[in-house]
């Protein structure tokens, strides 16, 4: 399976500020069983610019997101509660993906409706092996939404 | 990494011959207590702890059959994830629809995911096993949700 009917990449939004964690991201999503194409915003007011951008003038949404929690600028958990309080954005599944194991993480990311809660491995095989297994899910297993936009 | 929850409640109605998916689960060997409620009341007074179900232990899982007879499905899920009790329970939503409009509602009402269940049984029990397991041995849950308090 490539995507829903017509065959175009997965798209995949990834928040996150650290380059190395991009890259070896990156490395990892290229590896998957679905073509996908990555877009990466480095803080979450990018973030959210991409997101609205993508709603207002046509360029596509994301069909998911991986949302680093300490950003830059503006912190993942305030693009997650913007996102999920988006009547058009809320759809996009949002994977935490952080350094923090924090039970106060957690707990508020599940609360704020954040799809799912992951914590990214110190270790290097560990870490792709976990972007591999989003990857199979999110791309191969489940049924993502439609992509957002602004209704006429 | 958070131990697997022991409970999964899979609330699918059983007239049309069978529970599919507490069966796919079972199948799938994944270690855990199934627990089947037919309908969306039951669901929500078992996770509620209500009546008889105050003994209970909170599911870390929940999986939804769209498909229920009283076609009330993301009514159900629409007030699991409106409670701030239950809203932090990953909710897996699955139904034979493939449509985008029930996918999309699904997401809308802040379903953790949507499966379109596969024909094939052999792939329906890798999808139910894959969606456990990604709740509860990738990604990580509140700890009151992964310890089934």
């Amino acid at each position: 399976m490539i995507s829903e009917a017509t065959g175009r990449a997965v798209e995949i939004l990834l928040v996150e500020d650290n380059p190395g964690d991009v890259r070896l991201t990156r490395e990892a999503l290229k590896e998957g069983k679905v073509l996908n194409n990555l877009t990466v915003a480095g803080d979450g007011a990018e973030a959210l610019a991409i997101l609205r951008r993508g709603l207002d003038d046509g360029s596509r949404c994301p069909d998911l997101i991986l949302l680093d929690l300490n950003l830059p600028k503006m912190d993942g958990r305030e693009v997650l509660e913007e996102i999920k309080g988006d009547e058009q954005l809320r759809r996009i599944p949002v994977v935490v993906l952080t350094t923090s194991s924090a039970e106060e993480d957690i707990l508020r990311s599940y609360n704020l409706h954040a799809n799912c809660y992951v914590t990214k491995p110190v270790d290097l095989e560990q870490f792709m092996k976990v972007v591999l297994s989003i990857e199979d899910f999110w791309l191969t297993v489940v049924r993502l939404p439609p992509a957002a936009e602004r209704a006429a | 990494m958070a131990e697997a929850p022991r409970n999964a409640l899979v609330i699918e109605d059983n007239t049309g011959g069978g529970r599919p998916t507490a069966e796919a689960l079972r199948e799938s060997k994944v270690r855990c207590s199934v627990i089947v409620v037919a309908d969306g009341a039951e669901a929500l007074a078992l996770l509620r702890r209500e009546d008889r179900y105050s003994e209970s232990k909170r599911p870390g899982i929940v999986f939804l059959d769209l498909d229920l007879p009283k076609r009330n499905g993301l009514e159900v899920l629409a007030e699991i994830k409106r409670d701030p009790n239950l809203q932090r329970i990953p909710v897996v939503v699955l139904s034979a629809s493939d449509t985008e409009e029930d996918a999309r509602r699904s997401y809308s009402l802040h379903a953790n995911c949507y499966i379109t269940k596969p024909a094939d049984r052999g792939e329906f029990i890798r999808a139910v096993k894959s969606a456990y397991e990604f709740w509860l041995a990738t990604a990580r849950l509140p700890a009151d949700i992964s310890q089934g308090a």
